[in-house]
């Protein structure tokens, strides 16, 4: 399967994940939010960021928990919780914030 | 939830039979694992050329192997007993949901090839050819089957439609036609050590996450070790734990328990892992594979008891099969495992449960508790199919149910039953077990859930239950997603050690 963006084919799985991370730009996080019916927005780039930086760092996207605690301490700690992450990605942070910012699907028991 | 393509079943008034709406879930299938995968599981790419042939070569093979499978072939009487125990079923209404036509998927084509009167009269005894339809019914309807057993129950042979499902998956697997959602998981745990592909830089980051949490929680210095050498434990737990929301609470709890005790743990990176989906495709090379770094981690880190964190068919490996798999636990004669059990005191069961573990400590007073800490909750037990039905806690019979509930009575003061047909061994799958947690599978997951959530709204609608208690890992990640579907909120579902957690007193509060 394959999505295009600007004219430019990228490999995803059925699922809609990018198969290969270096694929990944904004155009294409932006039109993977697009898929998902997101508007992307100041709140969700921060999320995305942190998920690749994390990512980058130690090869996995990092625990809800991690990731909530770093928002809360960049945005303030009424954004430090889950409920807000599901505002902004209500199918999950984890899933569908990977699936828009590159990353490889979590798997397991999640 | 608006944006489903299906519909929800609608809560019934009493339980009744549904009326048979055929072919309704046809069209539910997993995706297939890719060649890559398959390669890396030693299966083929994709379904092979000979796949009939080489299909009942394998049936043939299971049917020497395992006595139970060619028991459960023969011994069926049709008599319905199972046709309405299924959850699937029961919301659905597809006919080959019934648990006896599931497996007469499997056992018309028994019939035909293993069977005299199949083989010569196939139409009189509904005996069928293994043709590309009847694999790709049994693809769609094998992954309809969450292996939790409640029909089991009720079966007056007992047959075990789990090891039913297990053989077809395998034989599935062996011709090139797994689902990709189990098969990929293998591949990440033996290559890196778990379900998530959580490497150990990124686990250690996490643990030490945790200890800065609780400490400013707190004020208490609770540890989460990892690969510690000389360690008195080995906590073996879902990745999940490390991971997703609520079950990181559990493991808070986990970590509390050992530090309120003073008995030194420790978790591996290597072995970071408690789940086995080895089981759920019936692959016994598989699940030995995930069960041997156990012992490899037990062995390599000199610990002394074993012990297992909140997951459900886990725990079924853990207590049924460890020790022919392993020789963790009594039986098994190669030098590895009498190694282990040299190693492990004899004083303890081994493996043990964390329920068997933290209801220990609390009976020998070793634990303290305030319990009105968790007054705000309305606290009802979901019980998990493995743990219920194929497992046991404590040396007597039921301590599966008991000990998971004196667990939470002791920390809790609000404790409400759901009702008696949906608990202990007639629990009901959260509809998410067996290898079906999967997204492509949500329409399955959601409609699944049903009979749990009928039987959780009468305890919310009666008694404000406002917190459901599980101790797997499929559980909870299944009923933080398909609790929404239902008009709850999804943090209605939470671990028996994450109300530990709430009411330990650690002993050293500053």
């Amino acid at each position: 399967m394959a999505i295009e963006v600007n004219g430019k084919s990228y490999e995803t799985d059925e699922e809609g994940y990018l198969v290969s991370l270096g694929d990944w730009n904004e155009e294409v996080g932006k039109f993977l939010a697009q898929q998902e019916s997101i508007n992307l927005t100041d709140a969700h780039w921060e999320v995305i960021n942190f998920l690749r930086d994390y990512y980058t760092e130690f090869q996995i996207a990092p625990a809800v928990r991690v990731l909530t605690k770093a928002i809360g301490k960049k945005l303030g700690a009424d954004k430090g919780n889950s409920q807000y992450l599901y505002e902004l990605f209500p199918y999950g942070p984890a899933k569908q914030a990977c699936k828009i910012a590159g990353l490889p699907k979590p798997t397991g028991c999640v | 939830m608006a944006d489903q393509a299906f519909k929800i079943p609608e809560y019934r008034e009493y339980p009744t039979i549904p009326a048979l709406v055929p072919g309704s879930m046809a069209h539910s299938k997993p995706y297939i694992a890719n060649e890559k995968v398959q390669a890396d599981m030693g299966f083929p790419g994709k379904l092979v050329d000979n796949w009939e042939e080489k299909a009942i070569a394998k049936f043939g093979e299971l049917l020497g192997k395992y006595r139970s499978l060619k028991v459960f072939m023969d011994s069926c009487v049709h008599c319905g007993a199972c046709t309405d125990k299924c959850h699937y079923f029961i919301s659905t209404g597809d006919p080959k949901n019934m648990p006896v036509a599931r497996q007469d998927l499997m056992r018309s084509v028994y019939r035909r090839y293993f069977t005299l009167p199949g083989k010569l009269f196939p139409k009189l005894v509904g005996a069928r050819d293994l043709t590309k339809d009847v694999l790709d019914e049994w693809y769609s309807y094998f992954w309809q089957c969450s292996e939790c057993r409640r029909c089991s129950v009720f079966c007056p042979y007992g047959i075990d439609t789990a090891e039913v499902t297990m053989a077809a998956r395998h034989i599935m697997d062996t011709v090139g036609h797994s689902q990709k959602y189990c098969n990929e998981i293998i591949v990440k745990l033996n290559k890196i050590g778990n379900n998530l592909g959580l490497p150990g830089p990124a686990l250690e980051n996490t643990l030490e996450g945790l200890e800065e949490d609780v400490k400013e929680e707190s004020g208490v210095d609770v540890k989460y070790p990892l690969n510690v050498k000389g360690a008195e434990v080995l906590l073996v737990t879902p990745s999940a734990d490390f991971f997703a929301e609520p079950h990181i609470e559990s493991l808070i709890g986990y970590g509390k328990v050992f530090h309120a005790a003073g008995i030194s743990w420790t978790l591996s990176s290597y072995a970071s892992e408690a789940g086995n989906f080895g089981l759920f495709n019936g692959s016994y090379e598989h699940m030995r594979q995930v069960a041997i770094r156990v012992r490899d981690a037990a062995l390599e880190l000199g610990v002394k008891r074993i012990v297992v964190g909140e997951c459900g068919h886990a725990w079924r490996v853990a207590y049924a099969f460890w020790n022919t798999l392993t020789g963790l636990g009594a039986g098994a004669k190669d030098p590895f495992a009498i190694e282990l059990q040299n190693q492990l005191d004899p004083r303890y069961m081994q493996p043990s449960h964390i329920c068997e573990f933290t209801w220990d400590l609390i009976q020998q007073g070793r634990l303290k508790f305030d319990k009105e800490a968790n007054d705000h909750r309305i606290i009802t037990f979901h019980d998990s199919c493995n743990v219920a039905r194929a497992s046991r806690m404590g040396n007597y019979p039921g301590g599966q149910f008991e000990i998971p509930r004196n667990v939470i009575k002791a920390v809790a003061n609000n404790y409400v039953e759901m009702a008696p047909d949906t608990i202990c061994e007639s629990t009901f799958c959260c509809g998410g077990g067996g290898g079906v947690l999967t997204d492509d599978l949500i329409e399955l997951r959601v409609k699944g859930a049903f009979p749990r959530m009928e039987a959780l709204q009468q305890v919310v609608d009666a008694n404000g239950v406002n917190y459901m208690a599980t101790i797997c890992a499929i559980c909870k990640a299944q009923f933080t997603k398909v609790l929404p579907y239902y008009n709850f909120d999804m943090r209605l579902v939470g671990g028996v050690h994450q109300l530990v957690s709430t009411a330990i007193r650690l002993g050293d509060e500053q």
